[in-house]
């Protein structure tokens, strides 16, 4: 008895319609849907399983480490983690008040007949391969600011001791600037939304009360403030997890340095360098355990940021891209 | 006329400021773009020819072209294709049509975080499960990673595409008595079949710029493929491997072949925003 309402309950949850097709099709869906579930824990297990053998090795020194010496059988991910979190935040330093510029600029200022070519242009930035950003790193961008900006900076701020030391042109700051272009049109878009999402009547009610432009758009940027620190995690969630450019203009030399202008090396470079040549089964479940750590980080950074900008386009059924 | 006060005046002259950085801002973008791309074409265009489009990679000094990474790219891309579409669609469609509640709420937050996993962790997890256990680096395995970063950006781009279909259409075909199954394959998905294949078009120009997730599973080759079991070239890793060499001769290939590449790439962009104009 009771199993023959299970049954029916069943059916019932499976299709409202109690056509059997229906029942066919919605379960063949859902278990494509769970395949992402899937594919998310497999992801774990997998990552987790192949990096058993230095978690037990090393432990929480992995992450307290600085030492990197394959030859030695030495795995520290410091100067790893490092490189990753100063190159995002370089990047995140010069691309936030550029993405919000633009944002603004594009949704409050420009007329639509600029607007919308405008802002294709910006979002064409994001489709460049990240190689082919390394290239133009590497062969343009490298060079440039070893002739001219990083003697300038060395100048006039060499009493810092961030712009001291050896001018190669590859470095942290190389690296960071080109993260800077990459994640900017990722973040304008974003803000593009969040801001198109704050109703009229905010800009409407400011303007009647006597506020200029700019203070206008300050109550925008208020209003939007949750859906703006979302794209920027978005933002700062690419930056740490991007690979190829940043591999290609950094130096890879995984040493802690003060100053922007020396090699450095980042968690993603340090997989794609050194995976093909690991030799030995503890440097690469060494490395395996760096791209656990990266998985992790981006993993909860993109939730977060997800649930932020939820939060704010969900009211007007924006859609968040990128 | 009014006599405006000093507070007043710097008011004005602030918000006159900001305006005109909020330009110059986005000036800035679009000429990084423009320099960045003016500088392929002009590298590019001076090595490219028609024999460096057919020919392998050869010894520095003796030429040499990228025939079998173009080839190896558009292999990897058709098998990326086979697994990543339909998975994918069927994800939007569940997204879209089935799973409104609390599951498919959890799986909608999933594949958006899936989106940003970096493509070098998904080398790391496709090396972990297909190339340790088949011994060796092989196409298939570099298809199975670039699948893996398609199938999210295909299931939100049909999710969005099959919530622009009018309701009255589904409720017209349920009303004539279909099943469900029926509407959604006879009437939904065909009247926002567009919006899926540009979504398709786009996800297809993002995973062909890809390159980490291919170091380790399709990892580059010197020759023609031949089989799918064996380790195959691509464009991307072929420009990475070229760029990085000592060799000028090398340094000028991978020009070349970024110009190919961001035709490839920047085309299908262009000719999808082409396309859907109307509708954003």
């Amino acid at each position: 008895m009771s199993a023959v309402v299970e049954n029916v309950t069943w059916r019932r949850m499976l299709s409202p319609t109690g056509n059997t097709g229906d029942a066919v099709f919605r379960i063949l869906m859902l278990l494509v849907a769970l395949l992402m579930v899937g594919i998310v824990v497999a992801m774990v297990i997998a990552l987790a399983t192949d990096s058993m053998l230095s978690i037990r090795q090393f432990g929480f020194s992995f992450l307290t480490s600085q030492r990197w010496d394959p030859i030695k059988g030495e795995f520290g991910a410091l100067p790893f983690v490092y490189g990753t979190v100063a190159s995002s935040l370089i990047a995140l330093l010069i691309s936030i008040p550029l993405s919000l510029g633009i944002a603004i600029f594009l949704v409050e200022q420009a007329p639509h007949y600029i607007a919308r070519p405008v802002g294709f242009l910006v979002e064409l930035l994001a489709a460049i391969p990240s190689v082919v950003y390394g290239v133009w790193g590497i062969f343009v961008l490298a060079p440039f600011l070893r002739q001219y900006v990083e003697p300038a900076l060395a100048k006039w701020f060499g009493w810092l001791p961030l712009f001291r030391g050896t001018i190669t042109g590859i470095g942290l700051l190389t690296g960071g600037i080109i993260l800077a272009i990459m994640v900017t049109p990722i973040i304008s878009a974003v803000v593009r939304d969040v801001l198109a999402a704050v109703p009229g009547s905010q800009r409407e009610a400011a303007l009647a009360l006597g506020a200029t432009k700019w203070e206008m758009i300050r109550v925008v940027l208020v209003n939007g403030a949750p859906g703006i620190a979302g794209a920027v995690i978005l933002g700062l969630g690419r930056a740490l997890g991007e690979t190829m450019a940043v591999t290609m203009v950094i130096g890879n030399r995984p040493e802690i340095s003060a100053s922007l202008f020396e090699p450095s090396y980042t968690i993603a470079s340090a997989i794609a360098n050194e995976f093909t040549e690991a030799t030995g089964d503890l440097y690469l479940s060494a490395l395996v355990e760096l791209g656990l750590i990266l998985f992790l980080v981006t993993f909860i950074v993109n939730g977060i940021a997800r649930l932020l900008v939820w939060n704010v386009t969900r009211r007007t059924g924006g859609v968040a891209r990128a | 006329m009014a006599n405006y006060g000093n507070a007043d005046r710097m008011r004005r002259a602030t918000s006159g400021l900001m305006t005109t950085l909020t330009a110059l801002c986005t000036l800035l973008a679009v000429s990084a773009l423009l320099i960045i791309l003016t500088y392929i074409a002009w590298q590019g265009i001076g090595s490219l020819s028609f024999q460096f489009l057919i020919d392998r990679p050869r010894p520095v000094g003796e030429g040499g072209g990228i025939g079998n990474a173009i080839l190896g790219s558009l292999v990897l891309l058709l098998i990326s294709s086979a697994f990543g579409l339909p998975l994918g669609i069927c994800v939007g469609v569940y997204l879209s049509e089935i799973g409104r509640g609390r599951v498919g709420g959890a799986v909608r937050f999933l594949v958006d975080t899936l989106t940003g996993i970096p493509s070098i962790v998904t080398g790391v997890f496709v090396y972990a499960i297909l190339v340790l256990p088949m011994k060796h680096f092989s196409a298939l395995a570099g298809g199975v990673a670039l699948a893996m970063i398609m199938i999210p950006i295909v299931a939100r781009t049909t999710e969005e595409m099959l919530k622009l279909v009018p309701h009255s259409m589904r409720e017209g075909a349920l009303a004539l008595g279909a099943p469900q199954w029926r509407v959604i394959i006879g009437v939904v998905i065909p009247a926002a079949a567009p919006g899926i294949a540009t979504g398709a078009m786009l996800a297809i120009a993002r995973v062909s710029g890809e390159t980490a997730p291919l170091l380790f599973t399709a990892f580059g080759s010197r020759f023609f493929p031949t089989s799918l079991n064996e380790p195959i070239a691509s464009l991307t890793v072929q420009i990475y491997n070229y760029a990085i060499s000592p060799y000028d001769e090398w340094h000028a290939q991978a020009w070349a072949a970024t110009l190919v590449l961001m035709t490839l790439v920047l085309g299908i962009n262009i000719i999808v925003r082409f396309l859907t104009r109307k509708k954003f």
